[in-house]
């Protein structure tokens, strides 16, 4: 058994990985950030936006799934 | 005098040279062949120039210049990559056509006008559609079928354009050419194949995947960045290159969030970055023109390394689909090391190679005033780290323990993996070796704590949004699964159509037949009522009955006279 193998040990992991995000769109209080358009210099804007284009990203290909997936032997058959 | 030697030249003679050599000889060949172009290409520099004549014309075979040179370099270090990867590679066609195909891709960057350019581009779509039949099974036989179509489908169009403008202009030099020029718009299209555009894409996702675990690698690198410098010479600043790049870059990334195989998953993400290439080239300006050199450059390495990774988990784990592995990382710890280093530098994590070449464009689309454009860049960002930078470390070498216990990668294949691995964080760490091989002047300053905090922000957020939907189980399920694209048009509808079509003019060809025998024989049998033995015709009339009818004709002439 690994470290990985345990699940508490993942779980701690992404804890980590929250508290780490916390604390990068904190640092957006204190790191003076040069905005390339007119709202990407929001407080948290990068933070925010990557979660939201993973997990919209996520449901689409859910979605596109069932339009395009088929069986493996599709094309042999 | 091997300065005379076109250094693409140098590759294609090696290629054919490995057959005839021992096999011990093979794999050196392999490797010092790319090392010399590489040499002779630092020592003619830019400049250069060599000019042969032939069908009458003055062809330029070989000019050298920071475009150019930029994209050799790289052509060069890839195809010395692979020479040390493939090693020990089956001893058959691929790796005499790996050599050819990464010489003549290097020929055409190097080609001064289009008829060379032509002859170079047909000569890399032959020779790399053997290394994609060196897969050797009968889906890569039908997939490099269906990709040798596409590839010389573009030579032909680059083969009208380039007599369109000589007839037009009586010049085939191939500097910028414009849409508005004659056999523009047949050369942009021809260059867009090549670069795996919306709708003309497939060839790529399709027939790559099918190649061995070393070919696949060696077509990642060169065929599509033909196309991105043939673009990047004939149509910088062509706006419209900013919309198409823009959905290059956001489409495939659906596609690779729910493919199986992982190689096809890196073909769809090789897809996506070529997206930011075509963008940085409409843009056309400074920033824009570099990021997209620069991250051809980039990309060629990164991808290579991860393609490489993939290689080296197919070939001891025996397959690169989802559903199959997990947990290779107590297998193969190097490879799943260096398979993460690739992952950093594609998603443009800080001092990977990705960061400080893909925010070029990125930035200049954002100059230019072209916001939307780069909300969608930005979004293609998040999602190429969610596939590529996570989904193929993840599936491959974590998740859940698949059982598979294998040998590690061997070592001629770590070596050529470390390489790649150290250009990667080399570039990234220090840029500047990199920006000064760049066609213009860069001004540009990646590492500022703005860019940098904004980036891992985006970063770690994607990776928060994967874990929250993989720990609440939303994150769809790997399945055994093929997922239709444009191929779906030609390998099932067109298929059908022409099945229904062939169906359909056998049922004409039966009903003519059967129209002809009935009508035949109606006209038999008429002709024998008429001819036949006991036929009207046939019969014998006395002199009197003519006699009758002639008096009868003069009285209904002198009957009809009276009246009137």
């Amino acid at each position: 058994m690994s470290w990985l193998d345990h699940s508490k040990n993942v779980a701690r992991l992404y804890r980590g990985l929250w508290v780490f995000g916390g604390l990068l769109v904190l640092a957006d209080l204190v790191v003076h950030r040069h905005a390339e358009t007119a709202f990407d210099g929001w407080f948290g804007f990068y933070g925010l936006y990557g979660f939201v284009a993973c997990v919209a990203l996520v449901l689409a290909a859910k979605l596109l799934r069932r339009v395009v997936m088929r069986r493996e032997d599709y094309y042999d058959r | 005098m091997i300065g005379e030697i076109p250094a693409g030249l140098i590759l294609v003679a090696a290629g054919f040279l490995v057959p005839l050599v021992p096999p011990a000889l093979r794999g050196v060949l392999g490797i010092a062949a790319p090392a010399l172009a590489f040499a002779q290409l630092v020592w003619i520099g830019s400049g250069y120039r060599l000019d042969v004549e032939a069908f009458g014309v003055t062809l330029a075979l070989v000019r050298t210049d920071v475009l150019s040179l930029a994209f050799g370099y790289v052509f060069t270090i890839a195809a010395f990559l692979n020479g040390i990867y493939s090693w020990q590679a089956p001893r058959g066609v691929e790796q005499p056509a790996a050599l050819i195909y990464s010489g003549s891709a290097l020929a055409a960057i190097f080609a001064g006008d289009l008829l060379s350019l032509f002859v170079f581009w047909e000569l890399s779509a032959v020779a790399s559609v053997l290394v994609v039949w060196a897969g050797g099974s009968s889906r890569a036989y039908h997939a490099g079928m269906r990709y040798l179509v596409v590839q010389l489908a573009s030579g032909m169009l680059l083969a009208a354009g380039a007599a369109l403008r000589y007839a037009e202009t009586g010049s085939l030099a191939f500097d910028f050419i414009g849409l508005a020029s004659p056999g523009g718009l047949l050369l942009i299209v021809a260059f867009g194949i090549k670069c795996a555009f919306p709708l003309f894409h497939n060839w790529l996702q399709d027939a790559y995947p099918e190649a061995s675990a070393t070919g696949t690698v060696v077509l990642s690198a060169f065929t599509t960045k033909i196309g991105i410098y043939a673009l990047a010479r004939g149509f910088p600043g062509e706006e419209g290159l900013i919309y198409i790049g823009a959905a290059m870059a956001v489409f495939p990334i659906f596609f690779a969030v729910i493919e199986n195989d992982l190689r096809r998953v890196l073909a769809y993400s090789l897809n996506n970055q070529l997206g930011f290439m075509v963008v940085g080239i409409g843009l056309g300006t400074e920033l824009g023109l570099n990021g997209a050199v620069a991250h051809a450059f980039a990309d060629i390495l990164f991808k290579g390394l991860l393609f490489m990774s993939m290689g080296a988990v197919l070939l001891r784990a025996g397959s690169v689909k989802a559903t199959d592995l997990g947990g290779l990382y107590k297998s193969m710890p190097l490879t799943t090391i260096l398979c993460i280093v690739g992952a950093a530098s594609i998603s443009a994590f800080p001092l990977f190679s990705g960061f400080v070449t893909k925010s070029m464009i990125m930035a200049s689309a954002a100059q230019e005033g072209h916001t939307v454009i780069w909300v969608l860049l930005l979004f293609a960002s998040a999602g190429v780290f969610h596939h590529a930078g996570i989904k193929i470390p993840f599936f491959a070498f974590f998740a859940h323990d698949s059982g598979i216990r294998c040998k590690e990668a061997p070592p001629h294949m770590l070596i050529a993996m470390t390489l790649a691995a150290a250009l990667c964080i080399g570039i990234g760490v220090a840029p500047a070796a990199l920006y000064a091989i760049l066609p213009l002047p860069v001004s540009y300053e990646p590492y500022t704590a703005s860019h940098v905090l904004a980036q891992l922000q985006l970063l770690i957020f994607s990776a928060l949004a994967f874990s929250w939907l993989m720990r609440n189980g939303i994150y769809p399920p790997e399945l055994r699964s093929v997922n239709l694209d444009t191929d779906w048009l030609y390998r099932r509808l067109g298929l059908r159509f022409v099945e229904k079509a062939d169906t359909a003019l056998q049922a004409l060809f039966a009903a003519c037949g059967n129209a002809t025998e009935v009508l035949g024989r109606a006209a038999k049998d008429a002709l024998e009522r008429l001819h036949g033995s006991q036929g009207v015709f046939a019969r014998t009339w006395p002199a009197g009955a003519m006699g009758l009818g002639v008096m009868l004709m003069l009285l209904a002439f002198l009957l009809s006279y009276y009246i009137t």
